[in-house]
C-alpha cells in the first residue's frame, strides 16, 4: 500500500548556507528499515524537481532510527543572497511528509 | 552536577525566556546564543555606522534586569553577544548592571589579518564553492573565527559573573561551563562530544522543549508558557535535558531528536573547535516527564583547522508583493508577473536573478507542492537582484502600479514601495588553528 512519509516518521529542516538539510525521524524503531528503504537520495531529489540545483546525501543514525538528508543548492544562493520567502528551508521537511512510500500493510502499526 | 539554561537561540529570541529560566526554578549557568550565520553582518553594518555598536543591543538591558537575581542565586552568564564587539558590549552591560564581574574573550576578529592570512598562502577558499577568498576580496565586511568552548572556561575561570564572546561556536556555550567546573582537559574527547552534544540541543533554546515541533504539536501543552530548556550535566559526560516544573513545551525524546538533526552535515563528524563529536553513538532515554537521558557519546580530537565566518558586499535585493483575489486568482497573479518582467525589460534593466513566488499555491514547497485549484486568493512575491543600486531602486517603482494598470483587483500594498537592501553574503571558509589566538580580559 501507499502512505505518505508522515506516518511513518516526523521531521524538521534548516539550514547551512545554499544546503538545506531535512532530519527525518522514524515514529517506530521497526520503520526505521522503511526510512532506509524508501527515502533514498535519489526519490528525495527527484521530489523536490528543479528546487535542488545540487545532488542529495543521506547519513544514517541507526542508534536514534533517523536520518539526515543533506540538499546541495537548495536554497536559491542561500543565506542572505537567496531571494526565496524560505530561504532557510524551514518548511521543506514539512513538504517531505508528503512523500509517498510504498509498504507493506503488515509493516505498519499504530 | 551543574544545570545548565540556554535562554537565547539566536538575536531576536524571546525576551522574557532568560528572566523566567531564573526565575522559574534553579540553575547555575545562563547561556545565551546570539549569533547565527547572518547576523555578524548585521552586527558589522550596525559597528560600520556607530564604532560603540555592533554587539546585541539587547544583551545589556536584559543583564540590568536580572543582575540582582544573578548575584543572590550565584548564576554565571556566557553569551555570544560580543558580536564583532564585545569590549563595547563588556562597557554597555557594565553600565547596565554597576558591580558584575564581566570578562571578554577576543580573538576570533580576523578581518585586520585577511592579507596577512594570504600572504602566508592561506586562501580561505569558500568551504561550499572552492572558490578563493581572493574573488570577493574587495567585498569583506566581517570575518571571524569561530572559537571554541576552553577560552569561555578560562575567562568563567577569572571569576566572571558574565562572559562576553564574540563569534563561537553556538555548542561550546554550554560546553565551557562543564570544563570550568569539572576540569576536563582538551584530550577527553568523550566528554567533550558529550558536552557539545548537549550543547547542540539546547542551543536553539525553545525548539528543543516544544517549539517548531511536529510530535504531536497541537498537544504541545502552553505554548505561550513554553520552558526554555535546562542541561543537567554530570562530570562523566552524561546528562539529562529538562525543563523547570510548571513551565509549557514538552521535552521528550523525539522532539530531542529533531533538534538534534537540526542544521548539521555528517552526523559521525560534527566539527567544533574543541572535539569532533559522533551524533550516531547517542544513547537517548526518557526516564520521566519532560526529561530524556543521554549517554554514550563518543568523540575525537579537535580538527587541525578552525571554520571563519566571513560576511561580504553581494550586491542589492528587493521584494514585492501585491494580492489578487478570486476568480482566477492564480492566473491574475502570474500575469501580473509577466507584466512586470516584461516592463523590467524594456528599461533594459538587468538584474543576476528575478525570482516569483506564489503564496497560497507553491512558495514554501516549490515543485513539492500540492496542486491547489482555485484559490480564494493568492500573494505574488517578486524579488530581485543585483549588483546595481539603481536598477535594483528603479524595480521597487514598478509594483504599485499594476494595481491601475494590470489584472483587475490588485490589492495588499498598504506598505507603500518594496525597500531595496544591501546583500551581505556569507562565506565559510578554513584557517590554522594557529593562527587564531584568543586573550581574556576582565572589563572594569
Amino acid at each position: 500500500m501507499k502512505i505518505p512519509l508522515s506516518r511513518i516518521a516526523h521531521t524538521r529542516s534548516g539550514d547551512k548556507g545554499d544546503i538545506a538539510n531535512i532530519g527525518v525521524i522514524a515514529w517506530r524503531p521497526h520503520y526505521y528499515p522503511i526510512l532506509l528503504r524508501e527515502v533514498t537520495p535519489a526519490r528525495v531529489k527527484s521530489y523536490f524537481g528543479e528546487m535542488v540545483a545540487g545532488g542529495v546525501d543521506r547519513f544514517e543514525l541507526p542508534s536514534l532510527h533517523a536520518v539526515n538528508l543533506l540538499l546541495h543548492h537548495a536554497l536559491g544562493g542561500g543565506g542572505t543572497v537567496s531571494l526565496r520567502t524560505d530561504a532557510q528551508g524551514k518548511t521543506l521537511g514539512a513538504a517531505l511528509l508528503a512523500l509517498e512510500i510504498e509498504i507493506d500493510e503488515r509493516e505498519l502499526t499504530d | 552536577m551543574i544545570r545548565i539554561a540556554n535562554g537565547q537561540g539566536f538575536w531576536g529570541d524571546w525576551l522574557e525566556a532568560p528572566v523566567r529560566l531564573i526565575d522559574d526554578g534553579p540553575i547555575d549557568y545562563l547561556t545565551l546564543d546570539y549569533l547565527a550565520e547572518v547576523t555578524m553582518s548585521i552586527l558589522q553594518k550596525q559597528r560600520q555606522q556607530d564604532p560603540e555598536l555592533g554587539y546585541a543591543r539587547d544583551f545589556p538591558p536584559l543583564i540590568g534586569r536580572i543582575a540582582r537575581r544573578l548575584r543572590d542565586h550565584h548564576i554565571k552568564v556566557v553569551a555570544n553577544a560580543g558580536g564583532v564587539n564585545p569590549t563595547a558590549c563588556a562597557r554597555a552591560v557594565l553600565k547596565a548592571a554597576p558591580g558584575l564581574k564581566v570578562a571578554v574573550v577576543l580573538g576570533d576578529d580576523i578581518l585586520p589579518r585577511i592579507d596577512e592570512f594570504l600572504a602566508k598562502g592561506h586562501q580561505m577558499r569558500n568551504i561550499d564553492t572552492g572558490e578563493p577568498i581572493s574573488t570577493i576580496r574587495e567585498h569583506i565586511l566581517s570575518a571571524n573565527a569561530y572559537i571554541g568552548a576552553f577560552p569561555l572556561a578560562e575567562a568563567l575561570a577569572t571569576g566572571a559573573d558574565v562572559v562576553i564572546s564574540g563569534r563561537c561556536a553556538d555548542a561550546a556555550l554550554v560546553l565551557a561551563p562543564m570544563i570550568d567546573r569539572f576540569g576536563w582537559g582538551s584530550d577527553d574527547y568523550d566528554k567533550l562530544a558529550a558536552g557539545i552534544v548537549a550543547g547542540h540541543i539546547i542551543e536553539c533554546g525553545g525548539q528543543c522543549s516544544g517549539g517548531n515541533c511536529q510530535v504531536d504539536w497541537q498537544n504541545i501543552p502552553d505554548l505561550a508558557n513554553i520552558g526554555y530548556p535546562i542541561v543537567e550535566a554530570e562530570a562523566d559526560g552524561s546528562f539529562a535535558v529538562t525543563k523547570h516544573p510548571g513551565t509549557g513545551g514538552r521535552i521528550d525524546s523525539h522532539g530531542v531528536k529533531e533538534q538534534l538533526l537540526y542544521e548539521i552535515g555528517d552526523p559521525r563528524q560534527y566539527m567544533t573547535p574543541d572535539c569532533i563529536a559522533d551524533f550516531t553513538s547517542l544513547h537517548l532515554e526518557d526516564t520521566g516527564p519532560d526529561r530524556v537521558r543521554g549517554s554514550g557519546v563518543c568523540g575525537g580530537p579537535r580538527p587541525a583547522m578552525l571554520k571563519a565566518s566571513i560576511s561580504y558586499h553581494a550586491g542589492w535585493k528587493a521584494s514585492g508583493t501585491l494580492v489578487y483575489s478570486w476568480p482566477n486568482a492564480i492566473e491574475k497573479a502570474r500575469v501580473a508577473d509577466r507584466i512586470t518582467r516584461e516592463r523590467l525589460d524594456q528599461l533594459g534593466l538587468h538584474f543576476d536573478e528575478i525570482y516569483t513566488e506564489y503564496f497560497g499555491v507553491n512558495a514554501c514547497h516549490g515543485p513539492a507542492a500540492h496542486p491547489v485549484a482555485d484559490p480564494t486568493e493568492v500573494q505574488v512575491r517578486i524579488s530581485v537582484r543585483g549588483p546595481d543600486k539603481r536598477a535594483v531602486d528603479r524595480f521597487t517603482r514598478e509594483m504599485i502600479p499594476l494595481v491601475l494598470t494590470g489584472p483587475p483587483g490588485g490589492t495588499g500594498y498598504g506598505e507603500g514601495r518594496p525597500e531595496v537592501r544591501q546583500i551581505v553574503a556569507y562565506w565559510p571558509a578554513l584557517i590554522p588553528r594557529e593562527e587564531i589566538q584568543t586573550r581574556v580580559e576582565v572589563v572594569a
